[in-house]
Order: C-alpha cells, then structure tokens, then sequence
C-alpha cells in the first residue's frame, strides 16, 4: 500500500509536466487548429527563463578584500552579487535563493511575447495549409529554438536549485499513518504538483467563467459559426497561443530543480505530450490533463521494482503500448470530440 | 530504354553518371589548398551520401505519394542494419545475405507496425509510427540487449561461428565485409598532380545498389500503383467510390518505404559491421523526413539531392571553425573581420543544426517544393530572360537536372 | 422487381428518425428523382444506397444482391457510381490520370499491385479513356491539372469517370447545386445525352425542379424520412399532397 502511494506520488510530478505541456498543446489544436511541434522548445525557453534569472541575479562584481589573505599571501577577491549592493547580504542571499519562484513573474512576459511572436511571425501563415506542413514547419521551429539555447548557454545541464526552503524531503507516509520512512517525499516535486493543479484551475476557471473564454470554446467547438456572429476570433486565438505558451513556459521554469534544463529536454518531452494529447483525445483540454497525470503515474508504476522483475523494461515502453492501444480501441482517445482529426 | 520513359531514362542516366564519377566531382579542390576542406571526395561520406539518398527514397515512396507523414521510419533502418550484423556473425561477412535478411525483416516488422498503425490516418498515424518507433528504440536500447548489444550496440567478435565463413581471419583477426571475398574496405587512390581522388569498392557496391532502388522508385512513380498511391493522397473518398480500397495500397507502400530502410541499414552494416540503437531514435526519423523536404517531396530526384545536401552539410559545414573563418575573411579590415566572423559562427561547426533549421523552416516556407522546385524555378527564370513565351508547360512530373 | 429495392428501411441518429420505413423500388434503365424538403432523410437514404451508412432495419438489394454491410469501394464494384454534391474528383492529378484510375479499378478490382508496369503502356484503356473524354467533350483539357478547372468542368469530369465504369447505377447528390443557370442546364442537356445514349439506370437527388422535371422518369417525394408519393413527373406536379409537402412552401 504505502508503495503504491509512493508510486502514484512520484508520478504527479511528471504527470503535472505532461499535463501542463499537453494543455498548451491542446489549447493551440483546438483554437488554431494547428500542430504545433514547438511546443516542447516552449517549455524549454521557459526552464531557461529561470537559468537566465539565476544568472542575472547572480551577476557578481570582484571586490579586493584586504582582511583576508588567499594562500599566496595576497588579499582575497572576492566576487560579490551586485543584488547584495543593492538589497544588502541577506536580502540578497534571499533573493537568490528563491530565483526559481521568481522566474515565474520573468517567465510570464517573455513566454506571452514569445508566443505572441510566434503566432504572429509564422504559425498564422500556416492555418490554411495542411497538418503535415504545420507539423514540419514547427518541428524545424524547435530544431531552431534548441539550437538557439545551446548557443548561448552550451549543451550541458544547468543545475539550479530550488529555494533551501523546499530542498529536502518530508516523510508524507507519516502524516497520514504510515510507518516512518516508507513514503518520502521531496518537498518541491509536492510544490510542482500544486503549482500544476494551481495553473490549470487557473485555465479552466479563466475558459468556463469568462466571457473571453467562452467565445474561446465556442470557437474551440466551432470556429465558423463564431466568426460569423462578428467576433473577431482571431485576435483571441493570438492571446491564447500567448497563454498556451506562458502554460508551456511556467512548466519549464517550475521544473528547473527536479531536472537541471537542456537545450533538448523540449523534444524530450514533446514526443510524450503528443502521446498524451491524443491518449487523451485530441482537442479535449479535460483529456489532456487527465490523461497527462495518468500516463505519468502509469510510467512510475511500470518503474517499480517488482513490475520490471516480472517484464523487463516495461518503465521505458510503458506509455508507448498505453497510446497505441488506446488508439486502436478508442480512435478519439479518452475524452476525444467527434469530427476532430478524423479525416 | 529499360521500359522508362526516355525523360525518366536521361534522368536515370544522369545520376548513373553522376554517381559514377562522385569520386572525381565531390573532389574538385586541389589538396592541400584552402577551399579543399570542401572537398566531400572520401569513402565514408560518399557512401553515406548513397546509403542515406536510398533511405530517403523509399520514405519519399510513401510519404510523398501517399501523404501519410511516418515519424517513426528509423525504426526499420535499425531492424535492417541489426539483421545484417546478426548475418555477419552467424553465416559469412558477404554482404548480399545480409542484405536480403535485412530487407525481409524490416519488411516484415513494417508490415506488422504498418498494419496497426495504418489504421488511422492524418496526425494520428505520425504519432502512431512515432510511438512505435520509440517503443523499438527503448526495446533495442535496454531489453532486448542479448540481441542488440544493449547502449554498446551490436559488434562483431572473434568467437562469431560464421559457419559459412571464418571466425577469425589467419592474422587472428575479425574478418570484414565483403562481397563474394572483394572486400567492401578496399580503395584505389589516384593522384593527379595536386588532386587526389579515392576509389571505393564500399563506395560503388552502394552507388549500384542505389542506381536500381532509383530505378526501382522510377518504375513505382510511373506504375498504375504509383498513380494509385497519389490518389489517395489527392482524395480518399473519391478512391472508395472508385472502387478502390486505399488501406492494402497505402500498406504496400508503407512495407516498401520500410524495405527501403532496411535496405539503408544493412549497407550501413556492410560499410561499419555494427549496429546501435541510436539510429533508431526519433530524430533519425526526423532527419529522413528533413531530407525528403529539403530536395522535394514527391519529386524522383528530390530525396537524392535532400539527403546529399544534408549529409554534405553536416560533415563539411560542421568541419569549420573560426580558425578557418578569420583565414577565410583576413582580407578584410581588423574590427570588421572579426564582427563578420562573431555573425557568422553560429551556424559553423557544432552550431550546423542551426542552419540546417533555418534552412529546413526556409524551405517549408517558401519552397514547398524543395530544391528541385528552386531548381525548376531558376530554369524557368532563366528560360523567360531567352525567349519570352513561356509555354507554361505543366512542371509537376519534370524532374529536375 | 427494380434493379434497386429498398424495402422497409429505418435509421435513427439518437432521438432523431431520419427515415422511417422507407420503400423504394428503381426500374432498370430509368431516371428515378428523389425529392423532399431540407431535412426530409434524402442524404441519409443515399449514405444507405451505397454503404457509408447501415440503416437500422429493413433491406437494400441490388441487382439481386443485399449492398448491407458492403464497404463503399465494395458496392461500386457491384456497379454503383456516385456523383457528389461538390464535384469529388483527383485534384493533384491530370484529368486523364483521373480518368485512368476508375478503368484499372473496374479491370483489377479493388487492390492489385502492379507496381512495375507503366501507365503509359496500358494503350487499350488510354484509348478507352480518350474516347470518353472526347464524348464529354473535355479531350483537349487531357493534361490539365484537374484541381485548376472550373467546377463545371470538374463536374463533367466527375460523371465522366463514373460512366466509364460503366455502371449499372448512376447516383447523382445534386449534382446541380450551387450552379449558376446555365451550368444547370448543362448539365441537364449532358445528363440527357447520357440517359440516350447508354443503358444506364439513374437514381438522382434533387432540390431544383427544373432538373427533375426534365429528366426522371418517376419522382418519389420524400417527407419527414417517408415517401410521400412515387408517381410520373406529371402525376407529381399536381399531386395536392406534394404541393402542401414540399413545392408549396418551397417555391
């Protein structure tokens, strides 16, 4: 039981990945119609907006400290953040701590301009043409972005802590009647999947309850009837390729402490989040999550011990038999809608 | 000529010389001087120049006649160069049984993911094939490593019964592939003053192979198949009420694109005798699918050209660095060399996907039609600037030189 | 016993009766109309005639044989053809190719991979082709990228390719819909030509009056997913029941 609980805890965190970036995904089907294989490099700018803010914070002027010596005799140099001149040590060392968090407020701009750009710039010359160009369009896209990122910030992972608050592990099994020490948990994957059940609330809240969302679903379900009530759906469709992309990119910022970012971490989990997409049917944002949080807590069941005794590198193909399965008995996938994709 | 068209036989023609001759033409450079890192003339990339161009024109067999988008065709290059090293070890290091077990298997595991995965169509089916071809890289990757050789990859040994060969060569070593004891390995060098051009048996054993997959893929552009093929690109519904049952042909095609990669991976073996799970990972499926673009999609020659330009790209772009630069842009003042040389050496050496990328979004832009629609372009330009009446002949089946 | 018998045919979608007990009955060698308001199950009896939908209960027999349970590619082999409403043609082909593939489907049936013969060697059903593309009088356009014609021409093709199937049935989906007057009558005076010319049996869709009065032997007017009436067109056009039904408030 208690390694159940672990199992189906360790897959929320990934699970949240898989269901943010799918969201995203999803959203851009639906309201664009379009395949976007960039998507991946989207969250993957957003886990570099928080590098990027880690380093500007951490931007560090040489002051000669005459009181202490270095081993050749010589008085010291020390290289000091210019965020201590400005907030003082402690402050500093505090605002440094938390980068990660506050990469959020960062990453929120830059992701809607760069969604915003990218809808703009290129994705919108593609609405006409097929599904296949789309796909290829976005996929040199990506192949672009990542390059991009590995020229500025080379190609090894760059580790970034998250703040020493939630560093660590807490005993969860404990809290909830366990014995001690069976279920561990780390404190910021806990943060990341409140963080993903905080945006997407957010979403869904944002779509159901507003009066720009509603025209945004009705244009989801059908784009030509909306435009011919007058509204101007365009507009709305650049401002959700913005949203999807900020989604994207804030999953890519929060994730930064679980796996230190990549110039190829978006590919990595794109070819999983359309796997996702179209397990949970495409066009279905309710789908996406779902299925999103299942495939992640199925990857980490098939990752016990016990399961890969008995079938061998099931971990890795887990997912993979999941989606082919599921399209085969189920052509929408999950929650999928009629008449979407299906010619 | 061959039962080709004489359009299709001149341009058969043309790659036979072509092909023929790479060993002088990709070698145009004198050696030793500064443009000779361009020279593309050495065994290991002229064969994978062909080995890729065959890859590529089976993927365009299917994706460009048919319009179905298979993200996952990797998958089946691997199954043939596996097949083949397993060859290698079990029976004799000539290449042509490897080959042929090679092409079966991988046209057998196409017929199997083919089938399942050809029953949706669209999207879908990309992410199908794509789910499959991962499921094979994990599979061959970890599990299956008493018969892949796992992350180490598949090699040959001493031990290798080869019942129909040696196990060791009288030197005590591995023994190499080689066709019927004319060992693929061997080269002829020729010296001609300051030029050196290298003769390859590897070389020209996959050219030939090449030429007839080319032919092959003529014979199938112009076949009643092909034109079935295209149909059911242009309009499924009109097929079924036609008469026609798209699924076996789109499965046809789909099972010989596959052979095509298995073919590829094998000649790869013959070349190398090892095999590793990296071939097939996603983004060999991806750079298939760059290299039918790139050329033409569709197009006869298109996929050649796409999987040359890339292969050519990759090695001598990713060659330079910015040594060569500044040498390159010396003649320029002090601050604007080295302004030219900081604009441009993002897209050299390690940053070559960078251009391609660009290149890559360039052509799905604004030239669908790949190379040889640009091409087709310039000798439409061209022939406008002479005799100003176009006849405005239909350029959509004219290959282009 | 018509060469196509619809006999007591009902279909549902959920809550909806799109045609409820649905008799019809086709001669051979005539022009049969079928008429009806928006929403009368005129579409849905089509989709059942030729296998894209199974009607819930009842029969469809042609030429003797059931068409339940056929896929579509299988009933046009049995020798149903189909006009649509938009002209469903080969747009990235050459009007001769598109008038190729029908020929090899009625020689070689539904799949027969002849991957390494040439098109251009097949003489006898090139001739085959040529010779029905000068009947619809479209030879000249032969090369022409099909997706580039007018849609009256991709139409003539359309009904070209079907007839060089020579099928037992034709279906035409209003075929004039959305056509400016004279493309209507065009192709009023080449469906004509066609009735005259071959034994061929015509089963047609229609919202304009002016095609069907010209063409059907026999109207059937459907209401509401059930025949009306099935009468001559003379019968019809004074029918009181059809003018409440249809012409009345139609027209």
């Amino acid at each position: 039981m208690d390694a159940l609980i672990l199992q189906i805890l360790n897959g929320l965190d990934k699970g949240s990945a898989y269901a943010l970036i799918a969201l995203g995904l999803t959203l851009i089907f639906g309201t664009l119609g379009v395949v976007n294989f960039a998507h991946g490099a989207l969250f993957m700018i957003g886990a570099f907006c928080a590098v990027t803010l880690n380093k500007i914070l951490t931007l560090s002027h040489t002051v000669v400290d005459e009181t202490r010596k270095n081993f050749l005799g010589q008085p010291m140099e020390l290289q000091v953040p210019y965020v201590y001149d400005l907030f003082g040590e402690d402050m500093g060392n505090t605002i440094i701590d938390w980068s990660v968090p506050m990469a959020i407020l960062f990453a929120i701009p830059v992701m809607v301009l760069v969604g915003v750009v990218m809808e703009r710039g290129l994705i919108k010359y593609f609405y006409k043409r097929p599904h296949a160009d789309q796909i290829l369009v976005t996929f040199g896209l990506a192949i672009v972005l990542q390059e991009v990122i590995k020229y500025f910030y080379g190609a090894n992972p760059i580790p970034t802590p998250a703040p020493s608050a939630f560093t660590g592990s807490f005993d969860f099994g404990a809290l909830i009647g366990f014995d001690a020490n069976t279920i561990i948990y780390p404190y910021w994957r806990l943060v990341y999947f409140a963080f993903a059940a905080m945006i997407i609330g957010a979403v869904f809240a944002f779509l159901q309850f507003t009066t720009f969302g509603m025209v945004v679903r009705a244009g989801m379900a059908d784009r030509e009837t909306v435009g011919l009530l007058g509204i101007n759906i365009d507009k709305r469709f650049t401002i959700m390729f913005g949203l999807a992309a900020a989604v994207a990119g804030l999953a890519g910022v929060m994730y930064v402490p679980i796996n230190p970012p990549n110039y190829h971490m978006g590919m990595d989990f794109l070819v999983l989040s359309f796997v996702v997409v179209v397990v949970g049917g495409m066009g279905s944002l309710p789908g996406a999550v779902l299925a999103g949080f299942l495939l992640g807590i199925l990857e980490s069941f098939a990752s016990m011990k016990e399961v890969i005794d008995i079938i061998p590198g099931i971990n890795q193909i887990i997912i993979y038999l999941v989606a082919i399965i599921i399209l085969l008995t189920r052509p929408r996938g999950l929650m999928g809608r009629k008449g979407v994709m299906e010619s | 000529m061959l039962g080709l068209e004489k359009k299709d036989f001149t341009l058969l023609l043309i790659v036979f010389a072509l092909t023929m001759l790479a060993p002088f033409l990709l070698n145009p450079f004198p050696e030793g001087s500064a443009m000779a890192q361009f020279n593309a003339g050495y065994p290991d990339l002229m064969q994978r120049f062909v080995i890729f161009g065959i890859f590529a024109i089976g993927f365009n067999i299917l994706f460009g006649l048919t319009g179905y988008l298979s993200f996952g065709h990797a998958a089946f290059l691997g199954v043939g160069s596996y097949a083949a090293v397993w060859m290698f070890k079990l029976l004799s290091m000539n290449v042509l049984p490897a080959i042929f077990l090679a092409v079966v298997m991988s046209g057998l595991f196409a017929l199997l993911i083919g089938f399942i995965s050809l029953r949706r169509s669209g999207i879908y089916f990309s992410i199908l094939t794509l789910a499959f071809a991962q499921m094979m890289f994990a599979l061959a990757y970890s599990v299956l490593t008493p018969i892949t050789g796992g992350e180490t990859g598949l090699q040959l040994a001493l031990n290798d019964p080869r019942i129909l060969g040696t196990s060791a060569t009288a030197t005590g070593n591995i023994p190499v592939p080689s066709l019927f004891g004319l060992e693929m390995r061997t080269t002829a060098d020729l010296d001609l003053g300051a030029w050196g051009f290298t003769f390859n048996v590897g070389y020209y054993f996959c050219a030939l192979v090449m030429l007839v997959a080319f032919y092959l893929s003529i014979r199938i552009f112009r076949s009643p198949f092909g034109m079935m093929l295209r149909a059911i690109k242009s309009n499924q519904q009109r097929l079924n009420y036609t008469g026609l049952n798209p699924k076996p042909y789109t499965l046809a095609a789909f099972v010989i694109s596959g052979m095509y990669a298995g073919l590829a991976g094998a000649l790869m073996a013959s070349m190398d005798p090892l095999a590793g799970a990296e071939r097939m990972f996603w983004t060999a499926s991806g750079e298939v699918v760059l290299m039918t673009i790139l050329g033409g999609v569709g197009t006869l020659i298109g996929p050649v050209l796409g999987a040359g330009a890339i292969k050519y790209m990759e090695n001598i772009i990713s060659k330079i660095n910015s040594d060569i630069l500044h040498t390159w842009f010396a003649f320029l003042p002090d601050g604007l060399e080295d302004f030219v040389v900081a604009m441009i050496y993002p897209f050299i050496g390690k940053g070559w996907h960078l251009t391609l990328g660009i290149i890559f979004m360039l052509v799905v832009i604004f030239l669908p039609g790949g190379l040889v629609e640009g091409g087709q372009r310039i000798a439409r330009a061209l022939r406008g600037r002479k005799t100003t009446d176009d006849s405005g002949k239909s350029a959509k089946t004219e290959p282009a030189e | 016993m018509g060469i196509l018998e619809v006999k007591d045919v009902n279909k549902r979608f959920g809550g909806l009766k799109a045609l409820s007990e649905v008799n019809l009955s086709v001669k051979e060698n005539t022009c049969h109309a079928i008429i009806g308001p928006n929403g009368a199950g005129k579409s849905t009896l089509l989709n059942c005639l030729v296998g894209k939908l199974i009607p819930d209960t009842g029969s469809v027999m042609f030429d003797g044989q059931s068409v339940l349970g056929r896929t579509p590619h299988e009933i046009n082999q049995m020798g149903i053809s189909r006009v649509f409403q938009t002209p469903e043609i080969f747009g990235d082909l050459t009007v001769m190719e598109n008038m190729m593939i029908p020929l090899f489907a009625k020689r070689d049936g539904a799949f027969r991979m002849h991957a390494y013969e040439s098109v251009s060697a097949e003489r006898a059903l090139i001739e085959e082709a040529e010779a029905m593309l000068a009947d619809v009088k479209m030879l000249d356009k032969r090369n022409m990228h099909s997706a580039s014609m007018s849609r009256g021409d991709k139409r003539r093709l359309e009904m070209a390719m079907c007839l060089i199937q020579k099928p037992k049935l034709l279906l035409l989906d209003e075929p004039t819909a959305g056509m400016a007057r004279a493309d209507t009558n065009n192709t009023i005076d080449l469906l004509k030509e066609i009735k005259s010319k071959r034994d061929i049996t015509i089963a047609i869709i229609e919202h304009d009056m002016h095609v069907v009065f010209s063409l059907a032997d026999r109207i059937t007017v459907l209401a509401q997913g059930t025949p009306l009436v099935e009468d001559t067109p003379e019968k019809i056009k004074g029918h009181p029941k059809v003018q409440e039904a249809y012409l009345g408030e139609a027209h």
